[in-house]
């Protein structure tokens, strides 16, 4: 499974990556840490005629906190996330999500930028900045732009991203501390694409569900937003009845693929499971709150 | 012949292969580099079922670096064929594979071409781009396809079963008759295989003045290869050489003859250049060896108080594409092992091997003994709970004890004649399993949910064989330095035959092992020589090297006794010195240097006999039933395997096969869509066990009751634990459901 | 396809190459350097044998290009022996029999030493949760779990002693 032909640059600042990505016309990728990218020319799913490295540009990986939110730069490696005190202290629920991405040796090299790009179903970063309505910076020929996650990831390993753009940050809003949250993914075995997987936060106000973010992935072609299983939720007491109706919508909202390993039924049942197992987590942590 | 003892045998002596391989210098065939060689990536067919039409490599070889794209119009004379290496079955004989297809191809990844080029990354280049036309035939994806005759793979046998038979001890038609109850269910276990980390890989070279082929990356069975290859090329055994270097792992799918381990050494002398192939993980899935899928439709008799009194079954293998060199191995083991060490006084089989359009088929790792306990425990639950009898229960009235061993199974398989279970105390080891596991005391737990699971406890009981195949031979050599080396027909592919090996040759001749250096497998080291499978390389292996040993005594005492001109009944031979009147003493080094000739001596062993192996598994697992996953909270492995040479291989032995079974229980799927289109192309498709998924293993070898069977007194140790993995999990989780 | 000048370091050498920009570090340090104690079980990034220390992580050789790692430090199993003389760990492997057919070692070897390197104080959990990352067909992962604690206690008893 030898690479198939290509050339190599080596970026030396962004513009110098657009320019280049902007030369190629389309037929050039950016690399960056390659954990998924280098498996797709292995099996020649993708034959680019060249690879423009963005590896070396360290401006790229730096991690922000301040009033605004969190800016995490594109080229952060998972590792980084994974150690950062600041993202641990501030950001729970993308904290404990890094914890499931891939394995110890993968998480060294892969970083957010490369799989918001790559934009994997079953991901768990696209799902966690979804949850938390984050916003991809994207810098390319016509400038820099903002886009809403919502926006950006549009469907099977399919983003926004233009041909001549390069991803250099993230950026979440503040996490409100007064949330509740959790994460929650099942897979056959440890590291493995979740089968499914919920990322949720919301907050209680007057006993009830507040403001509700339910992000599915590994359940569509994209992490997905569960609207209808928000609105179940907002306004209403976290009781039995109002869970087990969300939980009944939200298996009809998600949209699971065809897939040898695990067929749709399956994972709408198995979604169900992980959603309420999540909700409750999370009520969890009220209690924690509240003593 | 009496074998001695003394410092090694038996003792887990640390592995003499381990610090070269540590240390990362350990060469298997990728690590080979020769002058000039070039690289070979092979074309295979994209189509499952199809008739060849054209190929069409213009385009392949226009691309800067590409040495050649050699097809079957290539090949001068007959196209090769696989033959049977082991269980050849009557009549299947035109099922065989050609080394590459000409006409027709019959499964995704069939070889139809081999590019060479200067590079590996170019020689993939060039095949991506050579175009194979194929007109498709209406595939046939599985065994229902295969029996509804809309298809055949083999247009002239008018069928898809390649092989039928019937088999059987005693009348079990009469027993079904009377008998108080039976019970008749079909299971079946899915395609999976050895998944080796190393994949296949060949380093051809022919030496056009010599006329001599060497062939790296011999594997399991290299003299037999051999003789294959040297047939095929058209050349004397003499003039080909298969040379065995380090193997990542083999578990029964490396080393059999495949197309490959002629196609490239042919390639080699086609274009008169060393020709390196090596397979990458999406090739190694379509096309190495396959294996497990086996449908069973059992039915068993029984008295009112849980007697078994016959068992009867359609057993039927999807061998893939071809009967390959392992032949009718998985249907007819399967039969053989189905009624397992129970007392089953009548046994009736059906047992069928039919061709479809995928991958072909061979040994894994106790093939048919991992499908046939399954079949066989799991229906012994069932009839248990039936007849409200516990299982451990059951198994204790009907296991065989050890006054009726050995035990007479009679014929079960066609190619071999009857033979019996010999000594063993199955009831014990039994026992010794049910208390490990808890039978007793976690017996409220079965069938209760705990903190959201499902608890359940679940047992099963085999036996297996070792030590199949024809003799082995052994020869030691003195070297001039006084160390000894010892050369063995043996194969290592891990499982620790340098250590071993040496163990045994070091008890025998009273030397440190130090000493000894073991030299397995290829066939420049001896005149013929017959590998290791079906765990008999300490069987026949190690009891060569006693003979040789002994042998070697002789000699030694022979060779000082002509240098001293004494008689050799003055000579004595003593922990590697030779002594005369008491007071002359040689050195082993003192003697080879003294004498011209190199001091050797010869040793063989083989045997018909072959030894049974037994134990018992248990496990206790909760069950998930919202996501479905089972954890194993304990998983335990009783086994009386006789004599140990080294417990400690004995043991990784063991774990490593108990994961293997685990992994083929709950992970590993090879699938096949509707048009037989392999599915699994990666392994994140074809999930194999890591570190997390099972910790919970205890695997207790028991040197309970030593076989009489072969001169050390050993039994294989390689494959056993696998076999009842699949009846013990099938259990544990129908009890935690119950 | 032009070949391309890179220089990395290797076990302490600095060393330079010219290879075409599409091969892999592994195949690099395999063919270019002979170095062929790295294994390639995959080429996919999930078996883990070509696994390899680069400035200091454990990542996969496979999914590297040689050309990325221009003026890196890169360590691999040949680097861990001392001559003849196994390093603590590597006896650690032997004394528990956490090899078979030794095909995936290199590479769970180079994680562990990276781990024990950046964790000295890896719990049992913790290696297991690295030891994920690689396959193993023929031992079965628990010789090899027991062999990383065993050096872990053995460095930091080492580590104690020198104090």
């Amino acid at each position: 499974m030898k690479l198939p032909p290509l050339t190599y640059h080596r970026a030396e600042s962004v513009e110098h990556a657009i320019a280049l990505l902007a030369q190629y016309q389309g037929e050039a990728r950016i690399i960056a840490g390659g954990q998924s990218l280098i498996p797709m020319l292995a099996y020649r799913l993708a034959a680019p005629a060249a690879l423009i490295d963005i590896g070396r540009l360290a401006d790229l990986a730096t991690i922000g906190l301040d009033d605004q939110g969190l800016s995490i730069g594109s080229l952060t490696r998972w590792c980084d996330i994974q150690c950062s005190t600041e993202i641990r202290k501030n950001h729970p629920l993308l904290h404990d999500a890094i914890g499931h991405v891939a394995h110890y040796q993968i998480r060294n090299r892969g970083t957010i930028g490369g799989s918001l790009a790559h934009c994997d179903p079953a991901a768990e970063c696209p799902a966690v900045v979804l949850a938390c309505q984050g916003e991809i910076i994207v810098q390319g020929s016509n400038g820099t732009r903002s886009v809403r996650a919502e926006d950006f990831f549009q469907g099977l390993l399919s983003t926004d991203l233009q041909d001549d753009e390069v991803i250099t940050a993230i950026k979440l809003p503040p996490w409100n501390p007064k949330r509740l949250w959790a994460f929650s993914e099942f897979s056959r075995r440890t590291g493995d694409f979740a089968l499914a997987g919920v990322a949720m936060h919301f907050e209680m106000v007057s006993d009830c569900i507040s403001v509700p973010s339910i992000v599915g992935f590994g359940v569509g072609d994209r992490a997905l937003v569960l609207r209808a299983t928000q609105d179940a939720l907002e306004f209403n007491a976290p009781e039995p009845e109002t869970i087990a109706r969300a939980v009944s919508i939200a298996r009809e909202e998600i949209d699971p693929p065809v897939d040898p390993h695990a067929p749709p039924d399956y994972r709408r049942a198995l979604f169900g499971v992980l959603l309420e197992r999540a909700l409750k987590e999370a009520l969890g942590r009220n209690r924690g709150l509240m003593s | 012949m009496t074998v001695s003892h003394n410092n090694y045998v038996g003792r887990p002596i640390p592995r003499t292969e381990d610090p070269r391989l540590l240390r990362g210098k350990g060469c298997f065939v990728d690590d080979m580099h020769r002058p000039g060689a070039v690289h070979a990536v092979i074309v295979r067919s994209h189509m499952a079922h199809g008739h060849l039409l054209a190929i069409d490599a213009s385009r392949a070889l226009s691309i800067p670096g590409v040495c050649a794209v050699l097809t079957a119009a290539d090949i001068k004379g007959e196209i090769g064929v696989l033959p049977f290496r082991i269980a050849p079955l009557e009549g299947t004989e035109p099922f065989r594979q050609p080394v590459i297809a000409s006409k027709r191809v019959r499964y995704v990844g069939e070889p139809v071409a081999i590019v060479i080029a200067e590079s590996h990354a170019i020689a993939e280049d060039a095949a991506e781009v050579v175009d194979v036309s194929i007109e498709q035939i209406e595939p046939v994806p599985d065994v229902t396809a295969a029996r509804s005759g809309q298809s055949y793979l083999f247009e002239d046998q008018r069928t898809n079963v390649a092989s039928r038979y019937q088999i059987g001890r005693g009348k079990a038609q009469a027993a079904f008759e009377k008998a108080a109850y039976t019970r008749r269910e079909q299971f079946s276990v899915q395609r999976h295989t050895a998944m080796p980390m190393e994949m296949r890989g060949l380093l051809a070279e022919w030496n056009s003045e010599t006329e001599h082929m060497t062939v790296w990356g011999a594997a399991k069975v290299p003299f037999f290869n051999r003789k294959v290859l040297a047939g095929m090329l058209g050349l004397p055994n003499e003039k080909v050489d298969l040379i065995e270097l380090d193997v990542g792992g083999a578990f029964g799918v490396r080393g059999e003859f495949h197309p490959e381990d002629f196609l490239v050494p042919f390639a080699s002398r086609h274009l008169s250049r060393p020709v390196k192939w090596q397979e990458d993980r999406r090739e190694h899935m379509m096309a190495t060896n396959h294996s497990r899928e086996i449908y069973c439709d059992v039915e068993i008799a029984c008295s009112s108080d849980g007697l078994i009194l016959a068992l009867r079954a359609q057993v039927i293998a999807d061998l893939g594409a071809y009967v390959g060199t392992s032949g009718g191995i998985l249907a007819s083991r399967t039969g053989q092992f189905l009624a397992g060490p129970y007392r089953i006084p009548d046994v009736d089989l059906d047992i069928l091997s039919i061709v479809t359009n995928k991958t072909p088929a061979g040994s894994y790792r106790g093939p048919g003994r991992f499908e046939s306990s399954f079949f066989r425990e799991r229906l012994f639950d069932m009839v248990a709970r039936d007849l409200g009898i516990d299982g451990l229960e059951f198994r204790r009235r009907n296991l065989l004890t050890q006054g009726e061993l050995p035990y007479d199974i009679g014929q079960l398989v066609p190619y071999e004649g009857p033979t019996s279970y010999e000594c063993g105390d199955y009831l014990a080891v039994l026992q010794d399993c049910a208390n490990a596991i808890g039978w007793a005391e976690k017996a409220s737990i079965r069938g209760r949910k705990i903190d959201g699971k499902y608890h359940g406890l679940g047992i099963g009981c085999f036996v297996d064989s070792s030590g199949a195949g024809p003799k082995e031979n052994a020869i030691l050599r003195i070297e001039k330095d006084g160390s000894i080396s010892v050369s063995v027909g043996s194969s290592a592919n891990g499982q620790g035959i340098e250590t071993a090996h040496a163990q045994i040759c070091a008890d025998q001749l009273r030397i440190p092992m130090e000493r000894i250096s073991v030299f397995h497998g290829s066939t420049t080291l001896l005149s013929e020589g017959f590998g290791s499978f079906h765990s008999r390389s300490m069987i026949m292996g190690g009891n060569a090297i006693v003979a040789a040993s002994i042998n070697m005594i002789e000699t030694l005492k022979a060779c000082a006794a002509k240098y001293w001109g004494v008689l050799p009944s003055n000579v004595v031979y003593e922990d590697g010195h030779l002594r005369t009147h008491g007071r002359i003493l040689l050195s082993l080094a003192e003697l080879a240097c003294a004498v011209d000739a190199p001091i050797e001596a010869f040793g063989s062993f083989g045997t018909k006999m072959k030894p049974f192996g037994y134990g018992s598994h248990a496990a206790h697992v909760a069950v998930d039933v919202d996501t479905g996953h089972v954890e194993v909270l304990d998983y335990v492995a009783f086994e009386d395997v006789g004599r140990m040479i080294n417990p400690m291989i004995v043991h990784g032995q063991k774990i490593g096969a108990i994961v293997q079974g685990l992994g083929g229980v709950f992970l590993e799927h090879l699938m096949y869509d509707d048009n037989a289109q392999l599915l699994t192309g990666s392994l994140a498709d074809y999930l194999l066990p890591t570190a997390t998924d099972f910790l919970n293993i205890r695997a207790v070898a028991l040197d309970l009751t030593r076989t009489t069977r072969n001169p050390l007194g050993v039994k294989g140790a390689g494959e056993d634990a696998i076999a009842p993995v699949a009846g013990v999990i099938g259990n544990v989780i129908a009890d935690a459901l119950t | 396809m032009k070949l391309q000048d890179v220089s990395f370091s290797v076990n302490g050498e600095l060393l330079k190459v010219q290879v075409e920009p599409r091969r892999t570090l592994a195949d690099c340090l395999r063919h270019d350097l002979r170095l062929t104690g790295t294994h390639v079980g995959c080429e996919h990034g999930v078996c883990g044998a070509c696994t390899v220390i680069v400035n200091d992580a454990a990542v996969r050789s496979c999914l590297l290009l040689a050309v990325q790692v221009d003026g890196w430090a890169i360590r691999t199993v040949e680097s861990l022996a001392s001559g003849e003389q196994l390093s603590p760990l590597q006896q650690a492997f032997q004394d528990n029999h956490a090899l078979q057919c030794g095909f995936c070692t290199p590479g769970i070897l180079m994680t562990a030493q990276a781990l024990l390197e950046s964790e000295p104080d890896a719990d049992d959990e913790k290696i297991v949760e690295v030891l994920s990352g690689h396959i193993c067909r023929c031992t079965g992962y628990l010789p090899i779990i027991k062999a990383i604690a065993q050096a872990r206690n053995a460095i930091n008893s080492g580590r104690k002693i020198a104090r």
